[in-house]
């Protein structure tokens, strides 16, 4: 067969005849084969040559249309009605055209262990500033689409945190970088290695000194084997290293005990707590763990019946600090001055000043300190990665004092290969950058253009290295000013190495090809040396191989995978002397306002800015969602003047940014709290635009706090999207909560003050019987810390749409599960609350009687189902839920266009389009799932054996779900505790989730102040 | 029949007919305003301003149906909005006419057979416009008919207990009466018409719609039976309807909805605002087409009355509704109407009792009753209090229920007054449409309570 007639239907073109051969019929093809051997000035005599060919002519007569000048004379018109009368005839035949063949091929041996429909789980870790959050990813026919925690992991326990939940939905960003280029030329990653080879030929000659390599904090061993091979090879080249996160912890270590540590705290030994504005509950290393075992401390069940106290000193409100007993608030260069006064005090001395101790305050701190003293060994004094190395050495110090060192804070070997002070690292690197020393700079991962101090203008810095060759998984910021740009792999995506905050090593590994066939930086630094065929994945394992070189390395490696993590790897614990750093007071601007930093809870420090589901999440406290705000406590936003979303102009250090103005009861007066994070300009569309950049304002002197600041009102308005308008709990205790003394001397309180109909009430009898299953679900609200972790796990397990900032400002999200938080107390320092509210299961539920099409129904297990096929939208249900936990999609908001993150989606959930009511379900998806399971073994579901989306990732472990027809059912035990309540239970509803009531342990020398 | 009675001036204000008139002159009055009036440049600017705003629901449909109902200002917690709001006000509205032509007939009330013609075309308008909103307010608009009983292939009906299937087959029914009830009235008109056109086409359009109405004793005797039967059919309706409405609400257990008094409540607020939306129409109706010897002061005088004795029904509900909310010492009743009286929406709250409990008070004063201006005005705003009544009923009570934490407010987008604006529109071009092609007055009617039709009434005496 002829390689043009390859497809046979005789559409094949013409063989083209020269334009030369005067007379011959000409066609399209023809013309414009004449012309392309023509260009510049003979194209245009080519034309006027061409139109007055006779064949043009021909040509000119037959083209438009094809067949009309045969209508002239009789014979051609006959001929022209036979042409169209054939036409019309094939035209049916059209669809008999020999399409190309195509093979389709059907799973005559399936894949190994894949059985269509049954997803598979991969144990791998998710890093985020170096330290590994142990995962299982669930795929679904090879496509990663749920991420949940790693149950055999010391550090997850099948917990995950937010910004880990969230880690699928990144890797399907339709905004990330895709491919390799070249000053904005699209290039292969060959071209690139070629043009790489080239530049380090040159810089052997002067053994790579112009080489520079900046890699975010380097904590896995293989890379850092890479890099020492690499600075081996070229002695001249250096290699720093730069994150915005963890900087006060890796300093202050280093201050306090001269060398770098790595400290982790054993809440579950703790019986007393001080958190110094540490957000330990939601965020950092070991983060998960911690709030496990915190919560193990503090839940009053199961005939427990202590609780750890827990005492907080913050600068702006967290959720860490919403679970307090007795909090403090103060502003941010206080905190400093505070936590040396408490050293003073506990190692026998009087302080210095009582300044940072306002007298108020005076009965809390001598409380405080009687409280710690009488818990020598029992008790942790953490501080928050938002404070400085001063402040974390002091920590350091204080818990030495409590002999808390080697019992509930434990010492090891920093978790980074190489620690250092990365301020410093970045700066060099801008010195040399500044000093035309630099020919090649390599940037592997992070985003230094937007999170390193702005005051040392990096970005222009950046442009005097002559080839900048960026790794980056977007086109953000720092990609912008470089030249080569090389799409970043996400975590699933390759092999890697990586520690869990207790030093246990997680052998990463990926379970989808590159989708935008990236790198990872192992792959670019294998190019160093020669070796650019090496993938991740031989690294890694030639890594280990070298580290376990004993015949049973492949059992050993095939293991480690498997569980995700190398079995007791954890660090050794080790001794360290804290020292006391002599004290200054930081220098503080007589007037103005306080401004602290703080990164994020979920996009930390920028990095995960385009992650729809993180910026549609609603912050703990202040519930806002797409933006950040300039959080002030109400006395401060009188005193300025201003509202809510008031935009002002902040000037601090010189500098000046603009942020909207929300007030936030617990903001100490006179400070203004700024989270890091926001502001990016090139973070993709989510992001673009998102808030305000505080990094602005930040000096690289004190990245913590600035004083002295100046607040000026704009007289304009900039909406802020907020889920809940509404604090106070008015007169209905949504929330019903309690000292554990008021429970010790009634365990029945929580009942007491809610009321439930009984059940003789109603004239109908409930005729209905649940005999099988009948799914329940109890939260322990003592437990819940507000993380929001259940809501994405939520998100992603049930395809929830994300809906946007206009539409969360017309409170039109989509969460199936919601956090409310409610205040009491006084407003500058109250007492708050958390509630994760989703579909109650009502079942006599208010929402069922009044669909007119039955789209919602009642399963024979107590399951208030909703039928999206048969819903119409009338939203009647949603008006008459008491709970108010439908949602109603308003527009379409579910994206049915970009293909990538269709990936992402649960094949077992039905993806909702517009009009539709929708709410939680109970995940009955994985409730049928497991019943389906049982039902194959002929057994009854056993007790655990449904875990639903939200109870599977909290961290705090505060959700029991299972069958209440089963005595010895956790959820059962749970819902027999006498704290049980249920919400709005008056109404009849008879929810089948209840709430465990929220018990706090205040300090009796201090009660009732500072709870209620 | 009834002896005489004596009415004494301060009651008293003049005959339902002109004395002036006779049978042949009111058929011809009534009947060339639709056979020989040219089109007036009023009409026609009249028309096309209805017109234009009719564009406001065309314009505001397609919008909803590409977009969804997400481009109204509806959300959670206020899953409902001005489609609701607008939806029970014009069923409200379109309450006068069934009561006028129905309840009135039973009650052998002579005064209402000047405007029942029109008081129940005004009726079928308003339930016209009033029924595209529970379809365009669904979020699958195309899937409304699922709220039908139709046998289908997957053996499902709709949910019996809903009151919004309540509403379906009780505004249906009002639609499907009122309807037969307006045309059965219409066939000796129709007739009138026919006999008395000269053009062709209206001879053979009018000789089709009456049916062949010859006026002998026989259908006359039949028709009668036939509007009495109707009328006992409507008359239940007139109650039902708005009943079935106020379900939507009363079923339901939100704070504000959740009441025992609203099925009377509603039905009260309907009569009135239709009453107020018959006013509204006629004063001026009466003026253009100077048919002030054939809707008298006598007719002006009687809705007044009907507009006042309402509103204080209506007027008692709002006490009984804050009464019940204290009296009740449930703390979400409690707040609930503290927060309609000095919440967000509090504004719409006082405007409310301005306009349906202070307004009306003025109809007290005969003076004020038999002053066509000023009634007008008290129509408009009495038709703007009910308005609000919806507004307070549906809005207040959604957006602060339950949970604080659940708390919302509800603003309309301009989607939402498109379409609204646009059924007062549609509303408009039909009625315009209605008083120049159908009789809007009954001519038959007329014609028995002439003088000359031995009704024998002196100033001052009323004859049953």
């Amino acid at each position: 067969m002829s390689p043009i007639n390859e497809s046979g239907d005789g559409l094949n073109p013409v063989t083209p005849n020269p334009m030369s051969t005067q007379g011959e019929p000409l066609n399209l093809i023809n013309v414009q084969q004449k012309l392309a051997t023509a260009n510049g000035a003979k194209y245009w005599r080519s034309l006027d040559e061409l139109s007055a060919t006779e064949g043009f002519q021909d040509f000119l007569h037959t083209e438009f249309p094809r067949q009309a000048g045969e209508w002239l004379d009789d014979e051609g018109r006959r001929n022209f009605l036979k042409i169209m009368g054939a036409s019309l005839a094939l035209a049916g035949l059209g669809a008999c055209t020999k399409q190309p063949t195509e093979y389709i091929v059907p799973y005559v041996e399936e894949p190994e262990k894949l059985v269509a429909g049954k997803p598979l789980f991969y144990a791998t870790a998710v890093p985020v500033n170096g330290v590994a959050a142990p995962v299982l990813v669930e795929t679904h026919e090879f496509r990663p689409t749920k991420v949940e925690g790693n149950p055999e992991h010391p550090a997850s326990l099948g917990a995950a945190d937010v910004p880990t939940q969230a880690s699928v939905l990144g890797l399907y960003d339709p905004d990330r970088l895709q491919n390799v280029a070249n000053l904005g030329e699209i290039r292969t990653y060959s071209s690139f290695l070629l043009a790489f080879v080239q530049l380090l030929e040159k810089q052997r000659e002067k053994n790579g000194a112009g080489i520079r390599i900046l890699t975010q904090t380097v904590t896995s061993p293989t890379l850092y084997a890479q890099i020492q091979d690499v600075l081996k090879l070229y002695p001249g080249a250096k290699w720093y290293q730069w994150e915005a996160l963890g900087h006060g912890r890796r300093m202050g270590s280093q201050l306090a005990f001269g060398q770098f540590l790595n400290t982790t705290y054993k809440f579950d030994q703790a019986d007393v707590v001080l958190s110094i504005d540490a957000n330990f509950l939601a965020n950092g290393p070991g983060g998960v763990r911690y709030a496990r075992d915190f919560a193990a401390k503090r839940v009053v069940r199961n005939g427990k019946k202590t609780q750890s106290r827990f005492y907080v000193v913050e600068s702006t409100p967290t959720s860490t600090g919403a679970k307090a007993d007795h909090r403090h608030p103060i502003v941010a260069s206080h905190v400093a001055g505070f936590v040396h006064n408490l050293a003073t005090v506990l190692s026998g001395g009087t302080p210095a000043s009582a300044a940072p101790v306002p007298a108020d305050a005076q009965a809390f701190f001598n409380a405080l300190v009687a409280d710690l003293q009488a818990n020598k060994g029992k008790s942790i004094v953490i501080a928050g990665d938002d404070q400085s190395p001063e402040v974390h050495a002091a920590v350091h110090y204080i818990n030495q004092l409590l002999e808390n060192n080697g019992k509930t804070v434990i010492q090891s070997a920093s978790l980074e290969q190489k620690p250092v002070d990365q301020y410093a690292e970045i700066q060099s690197l801008v010195g040399e950058l500044n000093a035309n020393q630099v020919d090649v700079l390599l940037i592997l991962g992070g985003n230094p253009v937007y999170d390193a101090p702005a005051s040392l203008n990096l970005k222009g810095a950046l442009q005097l290295a002559k080839q900048r060759v960026r790794l980056g998984l977007y086109d953000d910021e720092t990609s912008e000013v470089c030249q080569w740009l090389i799409p970043e792999n996400h975590p699933f995506e390759f092999w890697s190495d990586a520690p869990a905050y207790d030093g246990t090593m997680s052998i990463m590994q990926p379970m989808i090809a590159p989708l935008y066939g990236g790198k990872s930086a192992h792959d670019l630094l294998a190019a160093f040396t020669e070796t650019p065929e090496k993938t991740s994945h031989s690294l890694v394992r030639e890594f280990w191989k070298a580290k376990h070189p004993g015949a049973d390395f492949e059992a050993w490696w095939n293991r480690s995978i498997h569980d995700g993590f190398v079995r007791d790897s954890a660090s050794p614990a080790l001794k360290a002397d804290a020292k006391l750093v002599p004290f200054t007071p930081p220098a503080t601007a007589a007037e103005g306002y306080d401004v602290s930093f703080h990164v994020d809870p979920y996009v930390l420090d920028g990095r995960f800015a385009n992650n729809t589901w993180l910026q549609e999440l609603p912050r703990p406290i202040t519930r806002l969602t797409w933006d950040n705000a300039v959080v002030v406590s109400a006395a401060t936003a009188k005193a300025l003047g201003v509202e809510d979303e008031d935009r002002v102009e902040i000037v601090a250090n010189g500098k000046t940014v603009w942020g909207s103005i929300w007030r936030v009861p617990g903001q100490p007066d006179g400070s203004l709290g700024l989270s890091l994070g926001y502001g990016r300009t090139r973070s993709g569309r989510a992001g673009n635009g998102a808030g305000f950049d505080a990094n602005l304002i930040r000096t690289v002197a004190n990245p913590y706090f600035a004083t002295g600041a100046k607040v000026t009102k704009l007289g304009e308005k900039f909406r802020l999207a907020a889920v809940q308008h509404h604090f106070a709990m008015e007169d209905r205790d949504p929330v019903i909560s309690g000292t554990l003394s008021e429970y010790l001397a009634d365990a029945n309180f929580a009942q007491k003050k809610s009321e439930t109909a009984s059940k003789g009430l109603t004239i109908l009898p409930q005729t209905w019987e649940y005999k099988g299953y009948a799914w329940g679900m109890a939260i322990d609200l003592t437990a819940c810390s507000g993380c929001n972790a259940c809501v994405v796990a939520c998100q992603a397990e049930n395809n929830i749409a994300v809906t946007g900032k206009e539409q969360v400002l017309n409170t039109r999200e989509m969460h199936w599960i919601r956090i409310d938080r409610y205040f009491s107390g006084a407003e500058e320092n109250p007492q708050s609350y958390f509630q994760p509210v989703a579909c109650q299961q009502c079942e006599s539920a208010p929402c069922e009687v009044v669909c007119p099409v039955a789209a919602t129904t009642h399963d024979a297990e107590g399951l208030n189902n909703m039928v999206y096929n048969r819903c119409i939208g009338t939203r009647y249900c949603s008006n008459n839920c008491p709970y108010k936990v439908r949602r109603f999609n308003f527009l379409l908001d579910t994206d049915w266009e970009t293909e990538s993150i269709k990936m992402q989606r649960n094949p077992d959930v039905s993806v909702r389009s517009r009009g539709v009511m929708e709410k939680c379900t109970y995940c009955v998806q994985r409730i049928n799932y497991a019943k389906i399971m049982a039902e194959k073994e002929d057994r009854r579901v056993t007790d655990g054996e449904i875990v639903p989306a939200c109870q599977s990732t909290c961290p705090s472990d505060a959700i029991a779900f299972g069958d209440l027809n089963d005595p010895k059912s956790r959820v059962s035990e749970w819902k027999r505790e006498a704290t049980d309540y249920k919400l709005l239970g008056e109404l009849n509803t008879r929810p089948r989730t209840s709430y465990l009531a929220d018990i706090r342990n205040p300090n009796p020398a201090l009660s009732p102040k500072g709870v209620s | 029949m009834a002896q005489p009675v004596e009415l004494p001036d301060t009651i008293y204000v003049g005959p339902v007919i002109d004395e002036s008139h006779s049978i042949a002159s009111v058929s011809d009055k009534v009947g060339n305003i639709v056979l020989k009036r040219k089109i007036t440049l009023g009409w026609t600017f009249g028309l096309f301003i209805a017109l234009g705003l009719l564009q406001g629901v065309a314009a505001g449909s397609v919008w909803l149906f590409m977009k969804g109902v997400g481009v109204w200002g509806i959300n959670i917690p206020n899953g409902w909005g001005f489609a609701i709001i607008n939806f029970v006000w014009w069923i409200g509205i379109g309450h006068a006419g069934t009561l006028i032509s129905a309840v009135l007939l039973l009650l052998n009330q002579s005064w209402r057979n000047a405007i029942n013609r029109f008081a129940e075309a005004m009726t079928l308008f308003a339930v016209m416009c009033a029924g595209m909103f529970p379809v365009l307010h669904t979020g699958r608009p195309w899937l409304a008919y699922w709220m039908l009983p139709f046998p289908n292939t997957m053996s499902l009906w709709p949910q019996f207990r809903s009151p919004l299937l309540w509403d379906v087959f009780a505004v249906s029914t009002y639609l499907t009466i009122s309807a037969v009830f307006w045309f059965v009235g219409l066939l000796p008109d129709l007739a009138t018409l026919r006999d008395t056109s000269t053009k062709r086409y209206q001879q053979v359009i009018y000789g089709m719609l009456s049916m062949g109405w010859r006026g002998s004793a026989r259908h006359w005797q039949r028709y009668e039976k036939a509007s009495l039967l109707l009328a006992g059919l409507a008359t239940p309706l007139v109650v039902s309807v708005h009943t079935v409405v106020s379900f939507d609400f009363a079923v339901s257990i939100i704070p504000g909805w959740h009441t025992t008094i609203f099925p009377p409540y509603f039905v009260a607020g309907a009569i009135y605002s239709g009453f107020a939306m018959v006013l509204t129409l006629m004063i001026p109706v009466r003026k253009f087409y100077g048919l002030d010897d054939i809707i008298t002061m006598r007719h002006l005088n009687n809705m007044a009355k009907v507009t006042l004795a309402t509103g204080l029904v209506v007027a008692y509900g709002y006490i009984m509704e804050a009464f019940f909310g204290y009296f009740s010492a449930d703390k979400y009743e409690r707040y609930m109407i503290w927060n309609r009286m000095f919440g967000a929406y509090a504004p719409f709250y006082w405007a409310l009792i301005f306009c349906n409990i202070i307004t009306p008070q003025f109809l007290w004063s005969k003076k004020i009753r038999t002053s066509p201006g000023i009634l007008w005005i008290i129509s408009i705003i009495v038709n703007i209090g009910m308005w609000l009544e919806r507004f307070v009923i549906v809005i207040t009570s959604l957006h602060r229920d339950f949970l604080p934490s659940s708390w919302g407010i509800y603003a309309p987008t301009v989607w939402d007054w498109a379409v609204y604006v646009g059924t007062i529109g549609l509303f408009m071009t039909l009625i315009f449409l209605f008083v120049r092609v159908l009789p809007m007055i009954t001519i038959f009617e007329l014609r028995m309570i002439l003088p000359s039709a031995e009704v024998h009434e002196k100033k001052g005496v009323v004859t049953r």
